[in-house]
């Protein structure tokens, strides 16, 4: 039974495209058969971060408007063969997308794969709203900062409403991601905690991702966090998280990047 | 710093940042106004060869490579043998 999960947080630039891709690698890693959407039609990214731009030819908005099949608009992930994209139109804006169209797409890709991951556009306009549409669950990202906090509620409230769960009564599924997380700038009280983000928002922890460097250092290469060095921190924390998603139960363990010993000598200063 | 880092073999990640960027975007600004350009392209390349045999437009598979200096275009189109032109089975010789 396939299972459809919306990654959207209201507030941009909070990790949702990163988070998309590196949770969507680490299910298929797990041996699950994967595809991540790019919802965000005019600034599509997820390719970019899943290392595939150069691969792009057709689109979602291509397969919404039949110019072309979904198999032809998939990109298979040259890594993991049970991994695939489906890219949004980078030249149309998201008035493309049409409720019926999306509706279609969602359930082709279902019967597909075990796992469609959308990467919601910012915002809360009809991009955002398609996007959490047809969701059977949904992950939050939220930084430890309160605009993100404030978004992310918005956003749970949007879940509860307009989404067609909600709209037969039923209750959506939803995760808190943490991210960006500095656990020692917690414990000095110069950012939220955990428990802060938890209690406002009161929703399930999936996972808390620390603050890392290996973070831009993916992008850079393309290649989802958790595919890239095994020791990350940050890597580790999704991996955790996409375990969850299965219904594993994984200790939540406060992640400190795991540092080299010049760095632990030096601290702050060498960075 | 940078230098040492270089020197334990770990090499930053900005220059390939850089350079996939700069083909990426060659690429865009280049295709401004002919956004439809492969859709247009398949469905000509379609047009010629449906005027001659019949074509599962499920069985097309169309792949791209961005890159630099040249792009390359893959169209893979599976054309059904003609009933009655395929050759007959081989008889097993152990049957």
């Amino acid at each position: 039974m396939a299972k459809v999960l919306v990654v959207t947080s209201g507030k941009g630039g909070v990790g949702k495209t990163t988070s998309t891709a590196a949770l969507g690698a680490a299910l298929a890693q797990g041996g699950e058969s994967v595809v991540v959407v790019d919802f965000d039609v005019g600034l599509r990214n997820l390719d970019l971060v899943m290392g595939a731009e150069r691969r792009v030819v057709f689109d979602l908005v291509n397969v919404i408007q039949g110019d072309a099949k979904l198999p032809q608009a998939l990109i298979r992930d040259k890594r993991l063969d049970n991994l695939a994209l489906l890219p949004a139109s980078q030249t149309r804006d998201k008035d493309a997308l049409t409720p019926e169209g999306v509706e279609r797409v969602i359930g082709e890709l279902r019967e597909r794969f075990d796992w469609v991951i959308c990467d919601s556009p910012a915002g809360i306009e009809k991009g955002a709203t398609l996007a959490m549409r047809h969701a059977d669950a949904a992950v939050v990202v939220t930084n430890p900062e309160v605009s993100s906090v404030r978004d992310s509620d918005r956003i749970i409230g949007l879940l509860d409403a307009k989404t067609e769960k909600a709209e037969k009564g039923e209750r959506m599924e939803k995760h808190l991601l943490l991210t960006r997380y500095d656990a020692s700038r917690a414990d000095r009280g110069e950012m939220l905690k955990t428990d802060d983000v938890l209690e406002i928002l009161s929703i399930p922890l999936l996972g808390i991702i620390p603050e890392s460097e290996e973070v831009l250092r993916s992008s850079n290469l393309g290649t989802p966090v958790t595919l890239g060095n095994p020791l990350c921190a940050a890597g580790r924390a999704y991996r955790d998280a996409a375990r969850r998603l299965k219904g594993e139960t994984v200790p939540m363990i406060l992640p400190n990047e795991r540092r080299g010993l010049f760095a632990k000598l030096f601290g702050r200063r060498v960075a | 710093m940078r230098r040492w880092l270089t020197l334990f073999g770990r090499r930053g990640s900005a220059p390939v940042a850089r350079e996939r960027l700069q083909i990426l975007l060659a690429h865009e600004r280049a295709m401004t106004g002919n956004a439809d350009l492969l859709a247009t392209i398949q469905q000509e390349i379609l047009a010629v060869i449906e005027r001659h045999v019949t074509v599962d437009r499920d069985k097309v598979q169309i792949k791209l490579e961005r890159g630099d200096p040249v792009s390359t275009l893959e169209v893979d189109i599976e054309i059904p043998t003609p009933l009655g032109a395929a050759p007959a089975p081989r008889q097993s010789a152990s049957g």
